[in-house]
């Protein structure tokens, strides 16, 4: 035992909360919020299902409302979850690309998977695919294309690698975003107001048939998950995380590469969501500090319980039809944003 | 017991020579110092230790063990590096920080016992740092940021501690509290300490042997008293500095010899 100058016996004091006692109580607070978010999105939409019934229909005893059942299992909830799955995909994304990029500003489509996918599903669009499989595949293959090129155009030198990554990535976007804007000059009126929706993010396609792909996402959370404390050490500096055991430079590709697949996994599905992975890593990283094994799973669960309203208010607030909901994550985000920027310190 | 021995020891970035057929070795519970002028290759040095870097050519021994036989993880449960300068983007606090020096004792999920606490708080209480325990990197001083980060290396139960200027930039004070912290732990554990420094003062009064470089080689290797003559010192430093004893210690003690008083 270390004899400091002061005696060790007083080490009994400080105090330590274990990341075993602190993720617990993190993950059941936020998982609470998620449950009542979800079970607010499922009671409220046009048309109105008592929350009384849904009770019911929840603990199954009540079968003598066909609509009412149709509303909430076909509809609602196909909704629901892949609102939920898309807003914990974009913020852990937005976690990731964050830290490893050691840049606030980076977002889960930074390196060129918004540019892509959009391209490829507006070609989708324009060509009349109907959504599913057509436009969804078009969108992923796009996205695979442009983050293909940008790792590749970035694969040179190891201590600049971050800073190609990140303007290899901003480059492929805007590219992309001068195509799109010449596909939507030559398109017409109906298509463009698709594609508008597609660009701003659009949860309304949602049905049990396309869910089955979301599953695809769950592999890739327990990889960052796991990876999380590697993560931490290379925050503290590249060659100190050598030194202590950590392969950066494979841990950094595997987080690059699962990050922007399961990004490019929602992103066929959902269209642009912006704000997401911007707000909820930042919000969440002011209250519970820098330690991803903790910010992982709270990325997770507050990611999805803020899409989740987000998608409710945009189904529900227009009298007749709905909004983008990438709308109301910008309207909502950046006033927080810029609210937690301005706050005292 | 010899902890550490390179065997002439080559590394070239882009062609350049910046380790240049380095040999030397390093007792246990030695206090080592590697001097010489920027870009003379001491922190090349180091991460050639540390496994950061491979030689061109040249063996390292480590704790009589090929350095080639260990694993990243296995190499970090022996050496620890204070690297020069923590980034402090990411907010983490003291514990947090000190807690990753268990990393390479942990299993795949890395999620921390008592005894990973234990050391943490330890090795907190030894450096001083324990006050701060709660408080993130970026709220300390250049001084009690670095204590934090050779309490992280304490943590790791290194048998050998590698440190990178860690009193560059720092007020005298805190130089002397890190200095007599290193002094004070390889005391105790008697842990070999290998310290890359330009403070030639610190360096006479606190290091048992001496390594003096310059462009990527040894100039000479040595006590203080055999290091500190003129001819080692003006050869590597190219420049006029005066030896004389240091009331302290009976150290050599070395000034710089500045232009205005030469003219007189």
């Amino acid at each position: 035992m270390l004899q400091g100058k002061k005696v060790a016996n007083k080490s009994g004091v400080l105090p330590i909360i274990p990341i075993t006692r602190k993720l617990p109580l993190v993950c059941s607070i936020l998982a609470v919020v998620l449950i009542l978010c979800a079970l607010l999105a499922l009671a409220n939409g046009p048309s109105s299902v008592s929350l009384r019934e849904i009770f019911s229909l929840v603990i199954g005893s009540d079968s003598t409302n066909p609509t009412a059942s149709a509303i909430l299992w076909k509809i609602r909830l196909p909704r629901i979850v892949l609102a939920a799955v898309v807003g914990a995909t974009l913020s852990l994304g937005g976690m990731v690309f964050q830290a490893l990029l050691r840049n606030p500003l980076a977002e889960p489509y930074i390196l060129g998977i918004s540019g892509g996918s959009a391209v490829g599903s507006i070609s989708g669009i324009l060509l009349g695919f109907s959504f599913f499989p057509g436009i969804t595949l078009l969108s992923f293959l796009g996205s695979m294309v442009t983050l293909a090129a940008v790792l590749i155009l970035s694969g040179g030198r190891s201590s600049t690698r971050k800073d190609s990554l990140l303007l290899g990535g901003v480059m492929m976007n805007a590219f992309c975003g001068a195509f799109i804007m010449f596909l939507i000059s030559i398109s017409q009126g109906a298509k463009v107001q698709e594609i508008v929706y597609w660009l701003m993010g659009d949860l309304s396609i949602a049905s049990s048939s396309n869910l089955s792909l979301l599953l695809l996402c769950f592999p890739c959370f327990i990889i960052i998950l796991i990876l999380a404390r590697p993560l931490n050490i290379i925050l503290t500096g590249r060659d100190a995380a050598i030194a202590m055991g950590v392969n950066v430079r494979l841990i950094s590709t595997i987080l690059l590469i699962t990050t922007s697949l399961m990004v490019s996994l929602i992103v066929c599905q959902s269209g642009l969501i912006g704000f997401v992975g911007l707000l909820i890593p930042h919000l969440l990283r002011i209250f519970l500090g820098a330690d991803h094994r903790l910010l992982g799973p709270s990325c997770i669960l507050g990611g999805a319980s803020f899409l989740v309203i987000c998608d409710l208010i945009a189904r529900t607030l227009p009298d007749n039809g709905e909004m983008p909901v990438g709308v109301v994550t910008a309207l909502v985000g950046a006033p927080v944003f810029i609210f937690l920027l301005w706050r005292p310190r | 017991m010899i902890a550490l021995a390179l065997h002439n020891n080559t590394l070239c970035y882009n062609g350049n020579k910046v380790v240049d057929n380095v040999s030397f070795s390093a007792e246990e519970g030695e206090f080592f110092m590697i001097l010489g002028p920027n870009g003379a290759g001491k922190s090349s040095l180091l991460k050639l230790i540390a496994g950061i870097e491979e030689p061109q050519s040249g063996q390292i021994t480590i704790l009589d063990k090929a350095k080639g036989k260990y694993s990243a993880r296995d190499l970090a449960k022996v050496v620890a590096l204070v690297a020069q300068q923590a980034p402090m983007d990411f907010p983490f606090s003291v514990v947090e920080t000190v807690l990753m020096g268990r990393s390479p004792h942990l299993g795949l999920l890395g999620i921390e016992g008592e005894r990973d606490y234990t050391l943490a708080k330890e090795a907190m209480y030894f450096t001083e740092v324990e006050q701060f325990a709660d408080r993130r990197l970026d709220q300390l001083s250049g001084g009690e940021r670095q204590r934090v980060m050779i309490a992280r290396a304490i943590c790791q139960e290194p048998k050998i501690i590698l440190l990178d200027e860690p009193t560059t930039a720092l007020d005298p004070a805190h130089q002397l509290k890190i200095m007599d912290l290193m002094e004070r732990f390889r005391q105790e554990k008697k842990t070999t300490v290998i310290m890359v420094s330009h403070d030639l003062n610190l360096a006479a009064l606190y290091s048992d042997r001496l390594l003096l470089m310059k462009n990527g080689r040894v100039v000479v290797i040595g006590t203080p008293a055999e290091v500190f003559v003129p001819e080692y010192l003006e050869k590597s430093y190219e420049c006029d500095l005066l030896i004389d004893e240091n009331p302290v210690g009976k150290v050599p003690r070395v000034m710089p010899f500045p232009e205005k008083f030469k003219m007189r």
